[in-house]
């Protein structure tokens, strides 16, 4: 295992967080916040509880799961994209480091970052609402396996797309209605009965239900369910990182 | 002979397009040489460069680099390799010595700031150590890519085009450079379309045209052995035509009439240089000065790639 390389890939992507700090962090964060004063505060307090939760707390975890996903994707898809179109790729295919320790590398930052995010907005969301978290270690969990699966995506994403249009599609196109339509702001049973069974192809549904128990033990689906997701999910990224760096899919000829 | 760094046999790259980059590539370089590969545009040079660091995957045939193949014993033999390729491929925003001690991290190496700060001063990058990318001069980025390259301590470099688009002045630094790498051990392999570079620094030159070696051979053999001279007769009085004498000669009278020109190979037309001098004497035609060419490696570099290596 090549140790100092993945440290190095590690730390200078870290490094371009800390460099870019108001685009990485405070950015997102911001936005977000905007969320809970909007949703949470504003038009929240006009809303009943939902699931014997206050509206402005029963949103945090779906916005915090829109962060680690949205941030998850557009982290590792840049990180891998950026050498390729500049051209740098070269040192990275060149050097003595496995395809397994370039995953880990640049995913393990994208990740680290997301779920930095994410934690960050947990505890801005603390400033605005009442929060508890019931199952802090599922809470973490969950924070975790979709920080990891979501840079993965990206990942891919990065590694297929061959232009900046093609880095958006897939996270503005697909990712962000899959969110916003995942039920981060409403409950399932709150649908009409139609596009309640509909609303079950949605994947999105299965992690914002599984966090949002984390946090007060009430979920549209079985919190099981939403583990066997997303480990689903994880293990179909991982077959196709590893068929892409078999095959050397937009990278070797 | 101690064993060759480089080893290269029936080495093939045919693209998915169906176009065959490389068709058998045998070659051999030992240590500490500086060998120039030279050739066309499409010749195969930057596939076969592209295959022995791990940039593109071979179709066939087997590689390996001091000893590791390139394939089997991947981590090894890049340990070995530098690469400095033809582009100016450099992320812009990251500054000169962070960029450097990046390349070294990646290759494996712990962090060493002084072995950094070496290589960026025996590439004349000190000044510039705390410099964004973007700030710096074509020839200055050249630099900091070979500095990269050089940051893990490589046995072989890899140089793709070292001096393409930099001025004389520049190239003739870089040759001082690659020398010095040379005397510090470096074996160096070099592509290149500037036929005076490959003169001026390579120990052997490979011709390779439409994915085949055609000649491997040391400079000065390839230069005596291949080159023409082109000896100008300067008259003491201008002639009309060839007289008939010397018409057994190969000569041309110039169009001033000044001067006769006789083109020959050093290698096998020797003796007609004293056969010539007698006849022109014979002839009555006085002679006002001698001056002798020899043809250059560019010409020499034509007529292999036009006779397919049998020059």
């Amino acid at each position: 295992m090549n140790f100092h390389a993945i440290a190095t890939i590690y730390k200078t992507e870290m490094a371009r967080t800390w460099r870019t700090l108001f685009q990485s962090v405070v950015s997102p964060v911001i936005s977000t916040s905007l969320y809970f004063v909007v949703f949470g505060s504003a038009i929240g307090s006009r809303i009943d509880e939902v699931g014997g939760v206050s509206y402005g707390a029963f949103i945090v975890p779906g916005l915090i799961m829109l962060t680690l996903m949205t941030q998850g994707i557009s982290n590792a898809s840049f990180a891998i994209y950026f050498p390729k179109f500049i051209g740098t790729i070269y040192e990275l295919l060149s050097a003595p480091i496995s395809y397994v320790e370039i995953v880990i590398s640049y995913v393990g930052a994208a990740a680290t970052k997301s779920a930095m995010l994410g934690l960050i907005i947990l505890a801005t969301a603390s400033l605005f609402v009442d929060l508890e978290i019931a199952h802090p270690f599922m809470m973490l969990l969950f924070l975790v396996l979709t920080s990891v699966t979501f840079s993965l995506f990206g990942f891919i994403i990065g590694i297929w797309a061959d232009n900046f249009e093609k880095l958006q599609l897939v996270p503005l196109l697909i990712v962000t209605p899959l969110t916003f339509l995942g039920g981060t702001f409403y409950a399932i049973d709150m649908l009409p009965p139609l596009w309640q069974k509909i609303t079950l192809f949605n994947p999105v549904v299965y992690l914002v239900s599984g966090f949002r128990w984390s946090f007060y033990g009430v979920a549209d689906v079985s919190v099981g369910l939403s583990l066997v997701m997303i480990t689903v999910f994880l293990a179909a990224c991982m077959a196709l990182v590893a068929w892409i760096f078999r095959t050397g899919y937009r990278l070797k000829s | 002979m101690s064993s060759p760094i480089i080893s290269i046999h029936g080495l093939t790259k045919t693209f998915p397009s169906g176009f065959t980059a490389l068709k058998g590539i045998d070659l051999e370089i030992p240590r500490g040489e500086i060998f120039a590969l030279l050739g066309p545009n499409g010749a195969g040079k930057t596939t076969l460069i592209s295959i022995l660091c791990g940039l593109v995957n071979p179709s066939g045939g087997r590689a390996t680099a001091d000893g590791h193949d390139i394939i089997s014993d991947y981590r090894a033999a890049r340990e070995k390799i530098g690469l400095v390729p033809q582009e100016l491929t450099t992320d812009q925003f990251e500054k000169v010595r962070a960029t450097v001690a990046f390349s070294r991290g990646l290759f494996g190496k712990p962090k060493d700031p002084e072995r950094v700060d070496r290589v960026l001063r025996e590439l004349s990058l000190w000044d510039k150590r705390d410099a964004m990318l973007m700030t710096l001069s074509g020839g200055m980025k050249r630099r900091v890519m070979i500095a990269k390259a050089l940051a893990h301590e490589p046995s072989i470099l890899f140089l793709d085009e070292p001096t393409a688009g930099v001025d004389v002045e520049l190239r003739r630094s870089m040759w001082q450079v690659v020398r010095a790498l040379r005397e510090s051990g470096v074996t160096i392999i070099l592509t290149t379309h500037y036929l005076e570079e490959a003169e001026q620094m390579a120990d052997r030159i490979g011709v390779i045209n439409a994915g085949e070696l055609i000649v491997v051979e040391e400079t000065h053999e390839l230069m005596r052995r291949l080159g023409e001279k082109r000896l100008t007769l300067q008259l003491d009085r201008p002639l009309e035509r060839l007289p008939a004498a010397l018409a057994d000669h190969d000569l041309t009278v110039s169009e001033d009439g000044w001067a006769l020109v006789h083109t020959y190979n050093s290698r096998d037309r020797a003796a007609g240089i004293s056969a010539l001098f007698r006849d022109l004497d014979a002839a009555g035609v006085g002679l006002r000065d001698v001056d002798t060419q020899k043809s250059s490696l560019e010409e020499i570099f034509v007529d292999l790639v036009n006779t397919g290596g049998r020059a």
